[in-house]
């Protein structure tokens, strides 16, 4: 099963190629891990999403848990949530055709086109990952010259947080 | 008052008692070195190679239960004491190793005599830090010794840049830390050990298996008091030997790879299985599958990651085991039922005739020295009271069959990572921390040669350490696992061009002796003990040929043992 694992640390040096090693050194795989510094500036917010069976998903929150810098963690995917991500996503637009289709398909998938030149759009849009994989589908490959994606982030729904 | 770094980081080692310091100098803590010059408290062992002075420390720690404290060089220092982080850390054995680091500005660049230590060391330690300014020095090696000691131990680097030892700042000594990120749990849940006690009481086929967390963490007379209690019987992993005196009636002997046929037909057959402070290794274990497969398991550990991590467990309880037994044995005290005395028996009838087996037993007519015979008679001399470092083979398992411990602390060997080179440094170790102290170490002639070189740290201290290489002449495990599994093709497992180890012995200052027949190892034995104030390094030249049984095949059941 494919699971959230939001994670606050201590903002220390290191702290990030601690959670990086684990995962590593374990065989555990990673399939997005974004981080960023928190409101409070001591702690950092790392959202992790990986997979695995009940067993491993486990062994990977003790192991977690166990690192020195980790203050606190919580798997997301337990309860009712919300994730993001973003995507940056730069493609062909030449032909006047092709520029209104480009423009009406970002708009169907709400997505903002941010940088415009005669030969491309550059689009923002945020969503799931379920929604960016369909917008990419939805354009003609040959179009795409770049993208670029967040990875995930969450947080729970309703009153409950991560924090101290 | 205003200290340099190195004056700090002395003071605060002398603040935080420690007596010993194992370490080898070089250009990035030769500031530490001359703090060290100016003191007497701290007492500073000069090794011969890095890797000993980790060892050292490590069995300092081992046979005390106090830290051990390393200090090395930047880039080989600590490379070279890398292999004795991982050692300890495989272990869980609380030590704090102080590695040297270029100039914090020229971090980065390739200085010279520059490794990344924190990187290298990242995965072998509990936790590690770099110093970056001075007036983060003292606290951080507060946490340093606050972690390694905590919770479940092991081993921390600190690594200090060599600015950072010459730059001054306030210095008092933090005698408390807190982290919020690290707070280790001590108190077991009141339910489970309830539920755990129930369970017990009720049990028919129970057996206690227990580990070096018992050892470690100061439990043994809590574990002996709750399994004389029950009268259930106990089988200890290799690391928690000694943890239960093993020659009480109740005691199974090792289990494992090596462990005895009783322990392991116990585990195969009993019905509640009560692991202590083990960790389900797979030399352990075996096919898991088969391991303890009609029983149900209760696992009292300080570390929530040992938990059901190999074997799913049935009532898990975290927390400290010295803490959890003695909740134990309060509430079996105050519970008015008792452990079921008529299946117990048919149990007990059942283990004594596996025991009945004798799965230790060797051929005491032979012509050669035995190496079971070796222990047996070193057990004999020694009244079964001395210090036993061992390094890494066949002679380790033998030592761990043949050597019975009562106590905890005797019994100092590399399990998890099995560091052949580990014996003669810890037997070091040991002998610094109990200077009156029997000590010997057990090796073969292929672990010797991986740190001899500390022969001559021997001579400097006056460590009268008592070595006895069982020399079979052979990579003795690594061909025991070639002519069972390899069809006798013998791969470079054998040891040509030995040195003369009794001139070697004496070139280094020490008595050498070589023993060549049976007849005449008691009373070489005898004899080596009478030196109280020498090393005496003994050469016994034993049977080539002899395996260590039983064995459990890789990949097999704990029930399908090779036996003699
Ligand atoms: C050649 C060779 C052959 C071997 N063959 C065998 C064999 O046949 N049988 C055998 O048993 N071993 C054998 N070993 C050793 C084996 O590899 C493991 O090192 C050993 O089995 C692990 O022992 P343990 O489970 O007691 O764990 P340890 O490594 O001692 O771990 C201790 C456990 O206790 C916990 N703990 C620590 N402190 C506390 C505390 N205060 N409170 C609660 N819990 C605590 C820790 O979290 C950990 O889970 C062999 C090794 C070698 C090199
Ligand atoms: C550093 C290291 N290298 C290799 C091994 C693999 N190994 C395990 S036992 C063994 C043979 C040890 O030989 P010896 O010290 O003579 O002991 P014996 O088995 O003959 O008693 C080897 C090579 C190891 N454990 N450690
Ligand atoms: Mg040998």
């Amino acid at each position: 099963m494919r699971h959230i694992i939001s994670i606050l640390m201590e903002n220390e040096a290191g702290a990030l190629s601690r959670v990086a090693g684990l995962f590593s050194a374990r065989g555990y795989n990673i399939e997005s891990l974004t981080v960023a510094p928190t409101e409070d500036a001591s702690l950092s917010r790392l959202t992790l999403v990986t997979r695995g069976s009940d067993e491993i998903i486990e062994q990977i929150i003790k192991q977690l848990n166990k690192l020195v810098d980790v203050v606190k963690l919580l798997d997301l995917t337990e309860g009712p949530h919300i994730e993001r991500e973003l995507m940056l996503i730069k493609v062909m637009a030449e032909s006047p055709l092709q520029r209104e289709e480009i423009k009406r398909l970002a708009d169907i998938f709400r997505g903002n086109i941010i940088d415009v030149n005669e030969v491309c759009y550059t689009i923002e849009l945020t969503g799931d990952v379920q929604k960016l994989d369909a917008f990419i589908d939805t354009l003609k490959q040959a179009d795409i010259l770049e993208t670029v994606r967040s990875g995930i982030t969450g947080i729970a729904r309703g009153p409950k947080s991560l924090n101290l | 008052m205003e200290l340099t770094g190195a004056d700090i980081l002395v003071r605060f080692l002398q603040d935080e008692g420690v007596d010993h310091l194992f370490g080898y100098p070089g250009g990035a803590v030769l500031h530490i070195y001359d703090a060290l010059y100016r003191q007497e408290q701290v007492k500073h062992v000069l090794v011969r190679h890095e890797q000993a002075a980790t060892h050292a420390a490590d069995a300092y720690a081992r046979s005390t239960g106090k830290p051990g404290v390393v200090l090395v060089t930047s880039g080989p220092g600590a490379t070279n004491a890398v292999t004795g982080i991982a050692t300890a850390y495989m272990d869980s054995i609380p030590m704090v190793v102080i590695t040297g680091q270029v100039n914090s500005a020229l971090i980065g660049n390739d200085a010279f005599q520059e490794v990344d230590s924190v990187g290298i060391t990242r995965p072998c330690v509990k936790h590690n830090f770099l110093v970056k300014d001075v007036r983060d020095l003292a606290i951080t090696m507060k946490k340093a010794f606050y972690i390694a000691t905590t919770g479940r131990p092991g081993p921390v680097v600190v690594d200090i840049p060599k600015d950072v030892t010459a730059e001054r700042t306030d210095y008092v000594f933090p005698k408390k830390v807190t982290m919020r990120s690290y707070n280790p749990v001590v108190k077991g849940h009141g339910g489970q050990i309830r539920k755990a006690v129930n369970m017990m009481l009720s049990a028919k086929r129970p057996l206690f298996y227990t580990g070096g967390g018992v050892v470690q963490g100061n439990a043994a007379k809590g574990l002996t008091e709750l399994a004389h209690r029950l009268g259930f019987p106990v089988t200890n992993t290799s690391m928690g030997l000694g943890g239960f005196p093993a020659t009480d009636q109740q005691f199974v002997g090792m289990l494992g790879m090596h462990g005895t046929y009783e322990a392991n037909m116990s585990v195969s057959h009993c019905d509640l299985l009560i692991a202590i402070g083990a960790r389900f290794d797979d030399r352990v274990t075996g096919k898991i599958e088969k391991f303890a497969p009609s029983a149900r398991i209760i696992h009292v550990d300080i570390d929530p990651a040992s938990i059901s991590k190999n074997v799913k467990v049935d009532v898990p309880i975290v927390g400290d085991v010295n803490t959890v037994l003695k909740v134990m044995v309060k509430e079996l005290e105050q519970s008015e039922r008792k452990p079921d005395g008529e299946a117990l028996a048919s149990w007990w009838q059942q283990i004594e005739e596996w025991r009945a087996r004798d799965c230790l037993k060797y051929d005491t007519t032979s012509e050669r020295i035995k190496p079971q015979y070796v222990i047996e008679t070193l057990h004999k001399v020694t009244k079964g009271d001395a210090y036993v470092t061992s390094d890494v083979g066949q002679h380790q398992m033998w030592a761990a069959q043949f050597y019975k411990f009562d106590k905890p602390r005797r019994w100092i060997n590399s399990g998890g990572l099995g560091t052949m080179g580990f014996g003669l440094p810890a037997a070091m170790g040991v002998q610094f921390a109990h200077p009156k102290a029997t000590v010997a170490c057990i090796t073969g002639e292929g672990s010797i040669q991986m740190n001899i070189q500390e022969l001559s740290t021997c001579l400097q201290y006056n460590l009268p350490l008592k070595i006895i290489c069982l020399n079979n002449g052979f990579l003795g495990m690594v061909r025991q696992w070639q002519e069972f599994f390899y069809e006798e093709r013998y791969s470079h497992s054998y040891m040509e061009s030995l040195p003369d180890f009794v001139k070697l012995a004496e070139a280094y200052g020490h008595i050498g002796m070589q023993i060549e027949r049976p007849e005449d190892v008691e009373g070489a034995l005898k004899e080596a003990f009478k030196h109280k104030d020498r090393l005496v390094f003994m050469n016994f030249l034993t049977d080539p040929k002899e395996n260590v049984y039983p064995m459990v095949p890789a990949g097999a059941g704990l029930d399908e043992m090779i036996l003699i």
